[in-house]
């Protein structure tokens, strides 16, 4: 008869157990805040579909403190979320060939890194001369 | 042989890969400008996002696109994320959970979407 | 570089007085005794050359015969001595005590596998895992003896040769928390071995495959974690595999409307 009886470990509290999994919940936890921000921002829609009372409300709610700080929370957690999302990169895309050899992770990532920084200055620029 | 049932994961992980994408690249600066440059009154010019401009930026095609992006793929961004998380967590709720991330971001994309329909072109 | 004087100090015959003694906290799980495992301390005296997978076998032969552990090579090559070491999956013959000490040790069985015994895993889900990826070249046009050998040029080689060189030590299936979660996923180190084949200019079955990668025990399980290709010791990048993956089967996913041919149903 056999005696073999495997014993299955329980998966509870796993990601506290490594710092590099602490880091993915982390990175993970980002998602959050972008919910957040997308239902503030779903929010101003609607109030600028109601007329324009509506909206200067949402402008004014979104000068309180409490807005503030929590957009200045969202600011940190996105920015960390557009960090690891390229620092991710050499693990969840092809790797990039040039002259037959493969592109070093660091050159992947930093690539990652401008294209966002070009991207939020483009952003401002634009809505600058929108504005102006 | 086994018989595999296909997953549909790609729908979502396409959709939180795109959501992804557009929060790295642009989240970091909308969160600025909308939430503390402009009610601070800080670099940009005065009224920037005041009624008249707004409603025109929902009007125009380009911007009811840029508007409509962003809210619905940040939304589904985060519920795939969440979603997963849950049951990283342990809590495999199931219909629940997915009530809770993927139907609230089905939600707020039809929302955004009749708003943005009904403000006209 | 130690200097060599130093070393030859040290590898000489060390008077009782000067040993070093680590202690090695070891999980230990007899099934036909234990409803759960538990720990057990035991004090080892070492050398600077000694790595773990020898301190284990320091406590087999001096302590408890029983202490039950897998190994062969003793040189990274086999892949049979997995362990958590402080919790973190290495392979126990290319760890060593020195590194450790003077704390203590913990050596426990890799994690997300069932513990069959003390250090021992069963592999055998890990085993239906490497055999469902068809691990072997589907021609992609059959050749006869005749018509001589399938021609590969060094950079249709290169495409692949990085997921030839994993050893199926599974320490990315212990680094792996959806494996954890889900033990159907099919993991890291199989789809490594999977995209080899896919990669492999002779080889054309990659649409067969598809089955697999695209289903629910498929690609779509991992969630980026990336802790598998930071633990391989022969850097497979067995999570780039994983990652590519996602975007053929998502490619499968839209188009096969328009191209109807291989992929689950
Ligand atoms: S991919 Fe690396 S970690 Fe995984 S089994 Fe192969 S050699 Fe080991
Ligand atoms: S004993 Fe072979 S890899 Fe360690």
């Amino acid at each position: 008869m056999s005696k073999r009886r495997p014993y299955v470990r329980p998966m509870g509290g796993w990601w506290k157990k490594n710092p590099f999994y602490v880091e993915y919940m982390v990175h993970e936890s980002t998602a959050l805040f972008v919910a957040a921000y997308a239902i503030t921002l779903l929010v101003g829609l609607v109030r600028l579909g109601q007329g324009e009372a509506a909206w200067n409300g949402w402008l004014e709610a979104m000068k309180s403190p409490l807005s503030i700080v929590a957009h200045l929370a969202f600011l940190v957690a996105i920015a960390y979320h557009a960090f690891t999302w390229f620092k991710l990169f050499p693990l969840t895309m092809p790797p990039i060939i040039v002259n037959g050899k493969k592109l070093e992770p660091e050159v992947v990532v930093g690539s990652g890194w401008t294209a966002a920084i070009l991207a939020a200055l483009a952003l401002l620029g634009i809505v600058w001369r929108i504005a102006a | 042989m086994k018989t595999r049932k296909r997953s549909n994961a790609p729908i979502f992980w396409g959709l939180f890969g795109a959501g992804g994408m557009l929060a790295a690249l642009f989240g970091p600066m909308l969160v600025f400008i909308t939430g503390v440059a402009i009610p601070l009154g800080l670099l940009l010019p005065a009224g920037t996002m005041s009624y008249p401009k707004m409603l025109a930026f929902a009007q125009n095609f380009i911007g009811k696109g840029f508007i409509f992006a962003v809210i619905s793929l940040f939304l589904w961004h985060a519920a795939h994320r969440i979603f997963h998380s849950l049951h990283e967590i342990g809590i495999h709720a199931g219909f629940g959970a997915k009530l809770l991330t993927y139907g609230v971001a089905l939600i707020g994309t039809v929302v955004s979407a009749v708003v943005l329909l009904r403000v006209g072109f | 570089m130690v200097p060599l004087v130093k070393r030859q100090t040290r590898k000489g015959k060390h008077p009782m007085s000067e040993q070093k003694i680590i202690e090695i906290e070891v999980l230990r799980y007899k099934p036909e005794s234990d409803q759960a495992p538990h720990s057990e301390v035991y004090k080892v005296p070492f050398t600077d050359d000694m790595s773990v997978l020898q301190g284990v076998q320091y406590i087999k032969d001096n302590f408890d015969g029983s202490l039950t552990f897998r190994w062969s090579c003793r040189m990274a090559i086999c892949g049979s001595c997995g362990m958590m070491i402080n919790g973190i999956p290495k392979l126990s013959c290319e760890s060593f005590l020195r590194d450790y000490y003077p704390n203590r040790i913990t050596v426990e069985a890799l994690a997300n596998f069932p513990i069959e015994k003390d250090l021992v895993v069963d592999l055998s889900g890990f085993i239906e895992k490497l055999e469902a990826i068809q691990p072997y070249i589907i021609p992609k046009e059959p050749r006869t003896l005749e018509q001589g050998e399938y021609i590969q040029t060094p950079e249709q080689f290169s495409q692949y040769i990085q997921f030839t060189s994993c050893i199926n030590c599974t320490l990315c299936y212990a680094a792996c928390p959806q494996v954890g979660l889900n033990p159907d996923f099919i993991g890291p180190a199989a789809m490594a071995l999977l995209h080899r084949y896919n990669m492999d200019s002779r080889d054309g079955g990659q649409a067969q495959r598809m089955e697999l990668v695209a289903s629910e025990e498929g690609v779509y399980n991992c969630s980026a974690v990336g802790y598998c290709s930071e633990v391989c010791p022969k850097h497979v990048d067995p999570g780039n595999a994983v990652n590519v993956n996602k975007i053929n089967a998502a490619k499968d996913y839209f188009l096969r409307f328009l191209s109807p041919k291989g992929g689950a149903q």
